[in-house]
């Protein structure tokens, strides 16, 4: 579904991606830790083709598509859709607008079906008529981000930190709509979406049943494996150790072999 | 003040320049006296069908569907007047002096006669009865939800039009007016000046949402102010979409009664060499009165746009909020916000908000994560900008109020 091959990403004049490489198979979900500024968010703002992020080399592929000098809205027609850390804040568009958007209609009322979406995200309908993340809450950021994509619909998803900031319950809620959104719900063999999941905690991933996991560091993959053991390790000794033990690990394994 | 004493002071007042707003020789422009009289109506829809279109882009329903009363000035002609509600009363002001001999104490009270040669020129002229402009009234405790109509068109090149308007609510009474200025497309040059005065009595409220549909030629002089009594509501929301030369207002609401509320709405989508200064002035002397001056300004092409502001407080408990923003989409535009505060007692509290800028690329890229293309998100973000929830509005003209402005921006993106 998602080819990245050897990416390497400038923003303003610092690399911050380098030589990145990562396959996502159709029906997989990979979870995508690291600690905070080591790259995550610039990747997925990448992959989205945010003109910022600069590729100064490499590639990325997605359906067997070339989409590496796509605009945005281009690849979101392939199937792209992502669910932002910190989105903006848009005057006068109205969450319910942008629900809209996301369906695909260019006008549309707030009717029945954008209500009915919202009310799986226990989003009101005074809520659908605010402003986009104006003085929205943390949670509340996150359950809007969740309910456009539910709309949206895309085949390859990715979710930078969906659960931050998000109380127990919601994280219930988000994780069943999550689960819905990925095809997690049915047999692997069916599964046809795919995705990408930034988090820092646990739970949604296991929520989810990833399939694998990677740990970033300063622009790089720097290990990957397991989702259970990479959080496991992660948790244990922190992302540097988690790394060298990951390397020493395939070390060793090469050496057996 | 007197009739003799008004002239005298006119007179002395009849080379004063405006403060602001770029000078215009009046004597350019043509009188009412010089052109023949406009044939009155029967109804607006005997309205020439050219300018029927004109009509609807200044917001007023040639058929008077859903309006309790309608008003029509052509030129310096009053073409058409009519209520058609109990308690209301609109026409000429002309007509209305001869019907109310209380009426002339309230001439140029809220506006003074001399503010500046504009105002004189109005004076010296409604002694030739050149002048005409509406009068609308609703009597104490009538409550006139649906809206009153009135409209000023020009149809005549190189004329000065000039009005003189003076709406009163009386006590415990509400008025909603639509007003719509509108100008014949042959036209390439006139001049609009026009004198609006409010009287907002005890416990009543006006709604006063005016749509300015002028063109590239024609320069643009309005001098508003409005009074407000105790518990009285006042709310404009005003619209200018197409294109103007020169605009210079600067309406100014007293709310000199207890908990008078006063509320200004303004949105400019400034055109072409368009020259606008445009601003809303609040003077909070009641106690416990508010005022709320919200502004959107959008400059494109050369546009040059001042965006005026001002909150006096001088009330016990006053309360007042300035909140302007601005989006350039242009590098030859130009938007100059003053928001000014003035308070002169501890016991008060003014704020503003204030903003200039370029749309935010990351609302672009925002709305383009979501399947919009460039061009279409920037029209979304344009809609959003100047789309002011207008408060206060009974439902239908909220709705009518929408419509009017989904209309206009239409034009627009
Ligand atoms: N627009 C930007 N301009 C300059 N530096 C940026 C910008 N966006 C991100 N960065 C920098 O790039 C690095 C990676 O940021 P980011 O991808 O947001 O990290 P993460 O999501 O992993 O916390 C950080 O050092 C951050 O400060
Ligand atoms: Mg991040």
């Amino acid at each position: 579904m998602l080819e990245i091959k050897n990416l390497t990403v400038q923003v303003g004049c610092r690399e911050i991606l380098r030589d990145l490489s990562l396959n996502i198979e159709r029906g997989e979900v990979h979870v995508l830790f690291g600690p905070n500024g080591c790259g995550k968010t610039t990747l997925l703002m990448t992959l989205l083709g945010f003109p910022n992020y600069k590729v100064t080399r490499g590639s990325v592929r997605l359906k067997g598509v070339e989409i590496t000098t796509l605009p945005t809205n281009e690849r979101v027609r392939l199937g792209l859709g992502m669910s932002f850390q910190h989105p903006p804040e848009i005057r006068g568009v109205k969450l319910g607008e942008m629900v809209n958007i996301a369906l695909g209609r260019k006008e549309g009322e707030i009717d029945s079906e954008v209500v009915g979406l919202a009310r799986r995200l226990n989003i009101s309908v005074a809520f659908l008529n605010r402003d986009v993340n104006l003085g929205f809450s943390g949670g509340e950021v996150k359950r809007s981000e969740i309910l456009q994509l539910l709309a949206q619909s895309p085949d390859f998803i990715m979710f930078d930190e969906p659960d931050s900031g998000v109380d127990i319950e919601n994280i219930e809620l988000i994780g069943e709509v999550m689960r819905e959104l990925l095809d997690r719900n049915k047999m692997p063999s069916r599964r046809e979406k795919a995705g990408l999941i930034i988090t820092h905690s646990g739970s949604i991933m296991r929520h989810l049943n990833a399939d694998r996991a990677h740990v970033m560091l300063d622009g790089r993959i720097a290990c990957s494996g397991m989702p259970d053991e990479i959080t496991r390790n992660v948790m244990a000794n922190g992302f540097e150790r988690c790394v060298e033990l990951c390397k020493t690990g395939r070390e060793n394994k090469e050496g057996l072999e | 003040m007197n009739k003799k004493e008004r002239v005298e002071r006119a007179e002395r007042a009849k080379g004063k320049k405006a403060a602001l707003g770029e000078d215009i020789a009046i004597e350019n422009f043509t009188a009412g006296k010089e052109h023949e009289e406009h044939e009155p109506l029967n109804s607006l829809d005997e309205f020439p069908e050219k300018y029927q279109q004109d009509l609807l882009n200044a917001g007023i329903e040639p058929s008077e569907k859903g309006r309790s009363g309608s008003f029509l000035q052509r030129d310096c002609s009053v073409v058409f007047s009519a209520a058609k509600f109990p308690g209301l009363e609109i026409k000429s002001t002309t007509d209305a002096l001869k019907d109310h001999d209380w009426l002339n104490e309230y001439f140029w009270r809220a506006v003074p006669v001399d503010a500046d040669k504009y105002t004189a020129e109005l004076e010296l002229d409604e002694d030739q009865e050149q002048t005409n402009g509406y009068f609308i009234r609703s009597e104490a405790g009538r409550k006139v939800t649906m809206p009153v109509q009135s409209c000023l068109f020009i149809t005549t090149e190189k004329i000065g039009q000039k009005v003189h308007n003076i709406v009163i609510a009386e006590e415990g009474s509400e008025l909603h007016i639509i007003t719509g200025c509108s100008v014949a497309h042959a036209v390439n040059s006139a001049l609009h000046l026009g004198v609006s005065e409010f009287f907002v009595k005890r416990g009543a409220k006006i709604t006063f949402t005016m749509i300015h549909n002028w063109s590239r030629g024609v320069e643009v002089r309005p001098r508003s102010a409005v009074v407000i009594e105790d518990d009285g509501t006042f709310i404009s929301n005003y619209i200018l979409m197409t294109p103007v030369k020169s605009l210079q207002m600067y309406p100014t609401a007293y709310c000199v009664g207890r908990n008078a509320r006063a509320t200004f709405q303004t949105v400019i989508y400034a055109h072409g060499d368009a020259r606008i200064d445009s601003g809303s002035r609040a003077v909070l002397q009641g106690a416990g009165s508010r005022a709320e001056i919200i502004s959107r300004v959008i400059a494109t092409e050369n546009a040059k746009v001042v965006a005026r502001s001002d909150v006096v407080g001088e009330g016990e408990n006053a309360k007042g909020h300035i909140e302007c923003q601005g989006l350039m989409l242009s590098d030859t535009a130009e938007v100059e916000s003053i928001p000014e505060l003035k308070a002169t007692r501890r016991d008060l509290v003014l704020s503003h908000e204030a903003a200039v800028g370029k749309i935010a690329e990351e609302e672009i890229q925002y709305l383009m994560a979501r399947g919009l293309s460039e061009e279409e998100a920037t029209s979304v973000i344009i809609r959003g900008f100047l789309n002011v929830d207008i408060t206060g509005l009974p439902e239908a003209l909220a709705r009518e109020t929408k419509k009017m402005f989904e209309m206009s921006l239409e034009k627009v993106v």
